[in-house]
């Protein structure tokens, strides 16, 4: 393994641990104060993208394929959308999480709705933003001379 | 779960789950049938949800679905009453003719590794449109419009497999669409700086007929963002080459719903969120919309004319019939709110039938241009009739649904006082029998090139769609119950919110 940039080597395998902490910090604090999955999601992705630029793509590629990646868009997704059929199922109407815990008395189940949907967010956000990062990063030079 | 309480959201909640999974699917596998029989199932489901909420809305009366329990105006409210259940039903409909249409046509247009996603975007694009239309709720109509909008700039550039100007033309709509939905989001804004709501209902509640200009800058900003989008006259220029070199069944698609859930969404702001009893509104119906109707009716009916390509040809003339339902909705009368919605929902199955006969010349002779329909009535004998017919609707002959859109804009415009309107809407006309009195001439009287190639009539999963949307062309120009009946109630429920 060569030595370029060792410091960056070095900082980033000490940061990339505490930044995906940071990001599930931030996701599972959403309900309480500023977060959510949304940034939660973007941050966690930026461990990835930060460890490809150091590392190069085909390093980071190996931690993260692209097809996990596909799979965990379409799960994330399905986290939010399934909480919403769930609750359906359950007897109210889309997202409405009080079916999920109707008999608690200081709305447990919005509790419990907003972590699963963010949770899902989370995860979409994630790995759709590695998914760009990916695709932008590693396009082959598409058009060629005498297309222009 | 009572299925009937749900049902407003079914259309929605089904297709967006259906899509992701339709991204798992395997792209090449067994010629990528599997994510098409997927989806058109699935466009099938939405196609009888929305005939149920149509049917339950004309029977019983609107419907209100509050969405995740809480209720309007702080939670989204999905509020279906005949205006938008009839727009629901004209692009889940159309939505499920295209999907199984699309197959054949597709597969020879995109690259083969991208027809799983294919076919999630175009989902991910119906239930946009199906959500921009269902909402009651303003902010909700930017999200799905955003929904529909992204989705379909992929879907056209999907088209530069075949021609790489699709990869421009998506370009330009990006950002022409992206600067209507940014004008759209901040009149969305300045009203609720104004009533502190996003509630339409409730807007429209709290302004309690008071203006100021915040509200009318917010009500410019709408109309601006909304015309953009529905490409509106001098806000057109996005468009021709977008529907040109889109995938045609793509384009089928589009130009049959996504700028009349545009136009539907100008008619619904007018009316239901600002209310059109302000100075400002009608000022904006007599000097706006009215002579920019006007000119597009002429202006890109001209240019039609001149055009050497069919699918431009056919979205110049878009721009031009979106210019008859801004037209009919100036009049500011009942009648002409009735008109363009009956115009509205006829257009889609005009121009649905014209893109549909355009993607199956595309598939058999490869070419859009106006050469390749030279001679066609020997050689696709069935397209060129679906096409001849569709096109008879266009100019607005009798027996087919354009007539009854025509008549029912020329009355409108008569009894509201103004007979030149009348005048005006009879010659252009005129024009459209000169645009596709072209193509038709080229098709039956004109021989096919000598050294053309001996080709096949579309394969049967392309024409039964295109004849069913040919069928209805002229089963509602003669039972015109179903479209005017309920557009005029519609169109009555509309004016009697803006009282």
């Amino acid at each position: 393994m060569s030595i370029e940039h060792l410091i960056l080597r070095v900082v980033i395998k000490i940061m990339f641990a505490p930044i995906l902490l940071f990001a599930l910090y931030v996701q599972f604090h959403g309900d309480y104060g500023p977060g959510g999955g949304f940034q939660a999601g973007v941050i966690f992705a930026v461990g990835f993208i930060l460890h490809a630029l150091i590392m190069g793509l085909d390093e980071t590629k190996r931690v993260m394929p692209i097809g996990v990646l596909k799979w965990l868009m379409v799960i994330g997704f399905l986290f939010y959308a399934g909480t919403g059929v769930a609750t359906m199922l359950l007897g109210g109407n889309l997202l409405g999480y009080d079916a999920i815990d109707p008999a608690s008395t200081h709305h447990a189940g919005q509790h419990w709705g907003i972590l699963l949907v963010e949770f899902g967010v989370g995860m979409a956000v994630a790995s759709t933003m590695m998914m760009i990062f990916y695709h932008f990063a590693g396009r082959e030079p598409e058009i060629r001379d005498e297309d222009w | 779960m009572s299925l009937l309480a749900q049902l407003p959201v079914i259309p929605i909640i089904v297709p967006l789950v259906a899509a992701p999974l339709a991204v798992l699917m395997p792209a090449e596998k067994m010629g990528g049938r599997i994510p098409y029989i997927w989806t058109t199932l699935i466009a099938w489901t939405v196609f009888a949800a929305c005939v149920a909420i149509f049917y339950s809305v004309a029977t019983v009366g609107p419907i209100s679905y509050h969405l995740g329990d809480w209720a309007p105006p702080i939670g989204i409210e999905y509020r279906i009453d005949l205006a938008n259940a009839l727009v629901l039903t004209l692009v889940s409909g159309i939505g499920a003719l295209v999907f199984p249409f699309s197959y054949e046509s597709i597969r020879s247009e995109i690259d083969p590794r991208q027809i799983n996603l294919f076919y999630a975007a175009l989902l991910i694009c119906m239930v946009g449109l199906l959500g921009v239309t269902i909402t009651g709720d303003a902010f909700n109509v930017f999200v799905f419009l955003e929904i529909s909008s992204l989705s379909t700039y992929a879907l056209v550039a999907m088209g530069a497999n075949k021609d790489r100007r699709a990869l421009t033309a998506a370009f330009n709509y990006l950002v022409m669409g992206t600067i209507g939905a940014t004008f759209f989001v901040i009149g969305l804004g300045l009203l609720y700086q104004a009533t502190g709501t996003l509630n339409m209902a409730d807007v429209k509640f709290q302004l309690a007929g008071d203006n100021n200009r915040m509200v009318e800058a917010g009500f410019a900003f709408i109309i601006v963002g909304m015309g953009l989008k529905a490409a509106m006259f001098p806000m057109h220029l996005w468009m021709p080459n977008a529907y040109a070199y889109a995938p045609s069944a793509v384009s089928a698609f589009i130009a049959a719903t996504s700028t009349k859930v545009a136009v539907y969404v100008i008619i619904r702001f007018i009316y239901t969120v600002i209310g059109a009893d302000f100075d400002f509104a009608s000022a904006a119906f007599a000097w706006l919309i009215a002579p920019l109707a006007i000119a597009g009716m002429f202006f890109a009916s001209i240019v039609a004319i001149f055009q050497s390509d069919v699918k431009r040809m056919l979205a110049y003339s878009s721009v031009g019939q979106i210019g008859y339902m801004l037209f009919g909705v100036s009049f500011g009368t009942e009648q002409g709110l009735a008109a363009s919605l009956v115009h509205l929902f006829n257009h889609g199955l005009m121009k649905g039938a014209l893109f549909m006969a355009a993607a199956a010349v595309m598939l058999r002779v490869g070419s859009h241009a106006c050469s390749g329909y030279a001679g066609l009535a020997k050689r696709m004998p069935l397209t060129a009739a679906a096409f001849i017919i569709a096109g008879l609707s266009l100019i607005g002959v009798p027996l087919t649904v354009g007539f009854i859109s025509k008549w029912q804009l020329l009355s409108a415009a008569f009894d509201s006082g103004r007979p030149w309107a009348g005048f005006l809407i009879v010659a252009s006309s005129f024009l459209a029998v000169i645009y596709i009195g072209r193509v038709i001439e080229l098709m039956v009287l004109k021989p096919a090139p000598e050294n053309a190639p001996p080709i096949k009539e579309a394969p049967l999963s392309m024409l039964i769609p295109m004849m069913i949307l040919v069928a209805a062309n002229i089963y509602f120009g003669l039972n015109t119950e179903l479209t005017v009946d309920l557009a005029e109630r519609a169109a009555h429920a509309l004016m009697g919110a803006g009282r």
